[in-house]
């Protein structure tokens, strides 16, 4: 079982779009818009940054984690857009790594970030050839849907899938095998039923059972965070 | 069992995802670089070690008599500040989140090295009994600014590639300044003549070709930050994008 550890405080987990092999009529609540990841723990980066430097990995992986929202906010506020923000984030990330000797921490981390940042994308449009668009209707401009996924969006999925995975983990062992098979790997009960030998009422029971158990465990994490 | 987290992997490309984790793994404890007003010290004192090398090699007396003259007083004087100045800038050039300002910080004592040099050009009419150069003379400037420049110019490079300059050929320019500026300034020891017009020019090309040479050759050396070729993790980061 993978194990989950929480990033920097204040960081929230629960994001817009969660539960996805879970059935719609799963009884979870809906969630709520969240804040930026990086901009609630913004006072602790220094001090993960200054972690990081002296060979802590865990921070710096939090730290960076933590990095790739903003880093890609500032990009698209720089012109980048669509597949080219990923090659941007990635940039950024490896001179982050490169250059991380150079950050004091007695000074502010998102300014030493934004440089680099802006650097890279502008670099980024060099290589392209291409020049930010030229925008007539700014409010058709600012909400226009981007093509491609946000590139955090691979870690927030990966983050959610292991928050479900520990929450599914605590059941009790027939929920559990209840919510594995029926709701996770949608099998069918008969299906259920035969893999664990229990029988279709009883699987119904588990099944309902432990909706129930992990809407109120999911639920009062969510609560936890300062979303 | 299945796990939950793993479930889906097979549908996405988790190219972010492994890049953190790769340089999560490889990260390695640095030691903090100095500030760049420690690393200019620390650059200006080896400056100094070539000048106090060189001092049994000078005219000594001569260097006064020059040193008496107001405008050759003020030119030294420009052409150390320059040095310092362009080298802090560099300096801080080459930290991300520094002022883009810092560039400027060099162009005061420039203006002073080459106002004050300029003034010597009136000597010959001005003071026609005054030590001119010589040609040879003139070819003895240019390859001393050239030589001290370039052993100057290397160990600043190697300085600011430690660091991470994100406009790596402002960088370099404004290294070759320095230490075409600190040449200069090591060289008025050594000086057999006054100021004059050719002189200034010979000293000016020099300048430039060093600041020249630096922010061509400097920018690449520096420029290690930059495309796909600095990164440290290969093959999967890259199939994941193409």
């Amino acid at each position: 079982m993978r194990t989950v550890r929480v990033g920097l405080p204040g960081r929230p987990f629960l994001m817009p779009g969660f539960s996805p092999a879970l059935p719609a009529a799963s009884g979870i609540p809906a969630p709520m818009p969240v804040q930026s990841a990086a901009l609630s723990g913004e006072a602790s980066l220094p001090a993960a940054m200054q972690a990081a430097q002296v060979g802590d990995a865990a921070a710096y992986r939090a730290l960076l984690r933590d990095c790739v929202p903003v880093i890609s906010a500032m990009a698209r506020a720089k012109g980048v857009q669509g597949a080219a923000l990923d090659d941007v984030v990635q940039d950024t990330l490896l001179t982050l790594h490169q250059a991380r000797a150079t950050y004091d921490p007695a000074r502010p981390f998102l300014p030493w970030l934004r440089a680099i940042t802006q650097r890279r994308a502008v670099d980024a449009l060099r290589r392209k050839g291409r020049r930010p668009k030229e925008v007539h209707e700014p409010l058709a401009y600012e909400a226009r849907a981007d093509a491609g996924p946000m590139p955090g969006d691979d870690l927030e999925r990966r983050e959610r899938a292991a928050i479900l995975a520990a929450a599914v983990a605590h059941l009790p062992e027939g929920q559990r095998e209840a919510i594995e098979h029926i709701a996770l790997c949608e099998l069918s009960l008969d299906e259920t039923s035969t893999l664990t030998g229990r029988t279709k009422g009883a699987l119904k029971v588990n099944f309902h059972r432990g909706l129930k158990a992990l809407r109120v465990s999911l639920s009062s994490r969510k609560e936890g965070t300062d979303v | 069992m299945s796990d939950p987290a793993t479930h889906d992997r097979s549908t996405q490309v988790p190219s972010t995802h492994d890049l953190v984790e790769d340089l999560a793994q490889s990260l390695t404890p640095v030691r903090r670089l100095p500030s760049p007003g420690r690393r200019t010290l620390i650059w200006s004192g080896a400056v100094l070690t070539v000048g106090l090398l060189l001092v049994p090699m000078s005219d000594v007396s001569g260097l006064r008599a020059r040193l008496a003259v107001p405008d050759l007083h003020w030119a030294a004087l420009g052409a150390i500040l320059t040095a310092i100045a362009a080298a802090l800038a560099a300096f801080q050039s080459s930290v991300p989140g520094r002022s883009a300002a810092w560039s400027w910080l060099p162009l005061p004592p420039l203006v002073l090295w080459l106002g004050a040099s300029g003034l010597g050009c009136l000597r010959g009419w001005l003071a026609p009994a005054a030590n001119l150069a010589e040609p040879e003379e003139m070819r003895g400037c240019f390859v001393f600014l050239m030589g001290v420049s370039l052993p100057l110019s290397v160990l600043l490079v190697l300085m600011l590639r430690r660091a991470c300059p994100l406009r790596p050929n402002l960088t370099a320019a404004l290294g070759g300044l320095a230490a075409a500026a600190a040449a200069a300034a090591l060289l008025v020891p050594f000086h057999p003549h006054d100021a004059t017009a050719t002189d200034l020019l010979v000293h000016l090309v020099a300048v430039l070709i060093v600041v020249g040479l630096n922010g061509l050759f400097g920018g690449r050396l520096l420029d290690r930050n930059a495309g796909p070729r600095g990164r440290p993790v290969t093959g999967s980061i890259r199939k994941a994008n193409d």
